[in-house]
């Protein structure tokens, strides 16, 4: 039935929009990651953080992309 | 001179030069057609498309300013990283639909877009020149990039012999635009893309090896620029900065016509949606090449003497070729200045292409000579790639830099009025095209003025609400200005019954995969390879 294929495309749709939007926020909200601890290797929270944040965002676009959306 | 790395620096020149003409027999196809000088056929697949954008997106102006941003300024120039991470998933949403309706209607630029979703062709013009005009002083700005590591090759002279090198580079960079169209930069891509990254992994593991490690290089940096200042006396300062420089250069990338040529020139959606999960390996790799800046600062390559008359002339721009200078062996700098140099050559080309299929399509075509079509249209835009580049290279050497870099600047701001129309234009036919264009207006007038305030050496503008003073990307306040202003003028068209143009697209050609199509350009569907 249509409604039943229709109704996970819907869901799957508004999940990876809510997962952009998060990873979005995450990344425009200075406040969150303007700071130098915890650092690893000597690399401050601000750098490895971003650097991490951009691997996240491509894995959800990923996702995103096996699913169809 | 430094023997050594100038010849591995012209033996890579050279190789790029050949493959740049040889492309002209990749994948052959009819070189006398628009759609194959310009998109290469629209034939492109996954990992062809991956190099091009990477190439293409990623210029040398990018790799040398981005990190002489972060030796000069410190934190901020780290908003490239929040900029080139928000670009993808945006155009995983919004650019499939532009590839999709493109393909079905045998569309070239944004502008035959425009022009045939909202069937003005004023409207067209506006988002064609605009994309002209951004798009030029960043052609300018790739010399930069040529000219900052020619000179760090040792070449000294001055004057007509001085600018030897840069016309010659440029020469043959438009003589296989010229006769490969396309194909000429996205098999150079390969190699640009190749050396960047070996340039890239190499620095980050040598560099820290010869300075002590990542936590001497940090250390070294003084605490004020390696945080933003947090906001004080009702200023948000570096905070509203960064975040709107990020989200606005985010929403702008791809409205600039060189992005589009390389998204349509996919053979498929899926194609580009694929890339949008690939391409932040190219956001890694340029997070990593602004860490260089403060690699730099941790060198002490600004004190050095013999980097002194460099920095005198370039400015911060010649942090990075100094510390490859300060760090490598000759013929790794050979290696590293190829990769920047050919990194400017990639997009020089497809820029010039781009912005003349602009002017032969949405200019000359539209308002001059409306039977234009076939190999006389392709003649046209080849011709004018020519002039284009000549008009850059004359920029560059007749003009101060500065010049050029303030033009890019506004570039983006003006690029960015073109969303509305465009982006806008992909989801929703509500918009008046007099309404989009009044908004284009007016977006563009306050953005620049905004600029002005600033002399044009910054595109932050301090906006004040109330109390609060949000300094902020000038690009994004013009456009939402932009927006406020199509939204009341389409209301207030509508509210007076004016009509709308005549939209040639239906909904599907939004959603529309290669092998549903009936293609426009008479190309069709084959297997889908990979390359």
């Amino acid at each position: 039935m249509a409604s039943r294929g229709r109704a996970p495309a819907r869901w799957r749709r508004v999940s990876v929009y809510a997962a952009f939007l998060i990873g979005a926020l995450v990344s425009l909200w200075v406040p969150l990651y303007n700071r130098v601890d915890p650092s690893i290797a000597g690399i401050p929270f601000f750098y490895w953080f971003q650097i991490l944040w951009i691997v996240v965002l491509a894995v959800v676009t990923a996702i995103a992309y096996r699913l169809g959306v | 001179m430094n023997w050594t790395a100038t010849t591995v620096f012209v033996l890579l020149f050279l190789l790029v030069t050949v493959m740049g003409f040889v492309a002209a027999r990749w994948r052959p196809g009819d070189l006398n057609r628009l759609d194959e000088w310009g998109l290469a056929g629209r034939r492109f697949g996954t990992v062809v498309t991956w190099f091009l954008l990477g190439g293409d997106l990623y210029t040398a102006y990018t790799l040398i300013a981005v990190p002489a941003l972060v030796f000069g300024a410190g934190a901020l120039g780290f908003f490239a990283v929040p900029y080139t991470l928000l670009v993808y998933p945006f155009v995983f949403l919004v650019f499939p639909r532009l590839w999709s309706v493109s393909h079905r209607h045998g569309y070239i630029t944004a502008s035959d877009f425009v022009a045939g979703r909202f069937g003005s062709r004023t409207l067209s013009l506006a988002v064609a020149l605009t994309g002209m005009f951004a798009t030029l002083p960043y052609i300018a700005l790739q010399l930069v990039g040529i000219e900052v590591v020619i000179a760090g090759l040792g070449f000294h002279a001055h004057g007509f012999v001085g600018d030897l090198p840069l016309v010659i580079a440029f020469a043959i960079l438009a003589a296989y635009t010229y006769s490969s169209g396309l194909r000429a930069p996205a098999l150079i891509a390969l190699v640009k893309d190749m050396l960047i990254y070996l340039t890239v992994i190499v620095a980050i593991i040598v560099i820290p090896i010869h300075l002590g490690g990542y936590g001497a290089i940090f250390r070294a940096i003084p605490r004020d620029k390696l945080l933003l200042a947090p906001p004080s006396g009702g200023n948000l300062g570096a905070y509203s900065a960064y975040t709107t420089l990020a989200l606005g250069s985010a929403l702008a990338l791809f409205l600039y016509p060189h992005a589009v040529t390389g998204l349509l020139s996919a053979r498929s959606r899926k194609v580009i949606k694929r890339n949008m999960a690939l391409l932040p390996t190219y956001s890694v790799a340029l997070a990593l090449i602004a860490v260089l800046g403060y690699m730099a600062f941790a060198a002490h390559v600004a004190t050095n003497p013999s980097y002194a008359p460099y920095f005198q002339r370039y400015g911060p721009n010649f942090a990075v070729p100094a510390l490859i200078l300060d760090q490598f062996p000759s013929w790794f700098v050979g290696v590293a200045f190829a990769a920047i140099a050919i990194g400017a050559l990639v997009p020089a080309a497809i820029m010039s292409i781009a912005a003349s299929n602009l002017f032969t399509r949405n200019v000359y075509r539209d308002w001059f000579h409306k039977s234009l079509g076939g190999a006389a249209e392709a003649r046209v835009a080849k011709n004018v790639s020519l002039i284009l580049k000549l008009g850059a290279l004359a920029f560059i050497i007749f003009l101060p830099t500065k010049y050029a870099i303030q033009l890019q600047l506004l570039g983006g701001i003006w690029i960015i009025q073109t969303l509305p129309a465009l982006v806008g234009g992909l989801f929703t036919r509500w918009f008046h095209a007099k309404a989009l264009t009044a908004g284009w207006l007016v977006g563009m007038v306050v953005g620049t003025a905004m600029a002005a305030t600033q002399q044009f050496q910054s595109s932050i503008y301090a906006l004040h609400v109330g109390d609060l003073t949000v300094p902020g990307y000038a690009a994004l306040y013009s456009v939402v200005l932009n927006f406020l202003v199509v939204g009341a003028g389409t209301l207030l068209l509508d509210l007076v019954g004016a009509r709308r143009g005549t939209d040639e697209t239906t909904p599907e050609d939004y959603l529309l995969e290669r092998d549903e199509v009936p293609a426009a350009g008479g190309v069709d569907a084959e297997p889908d390879v990979i390359m």
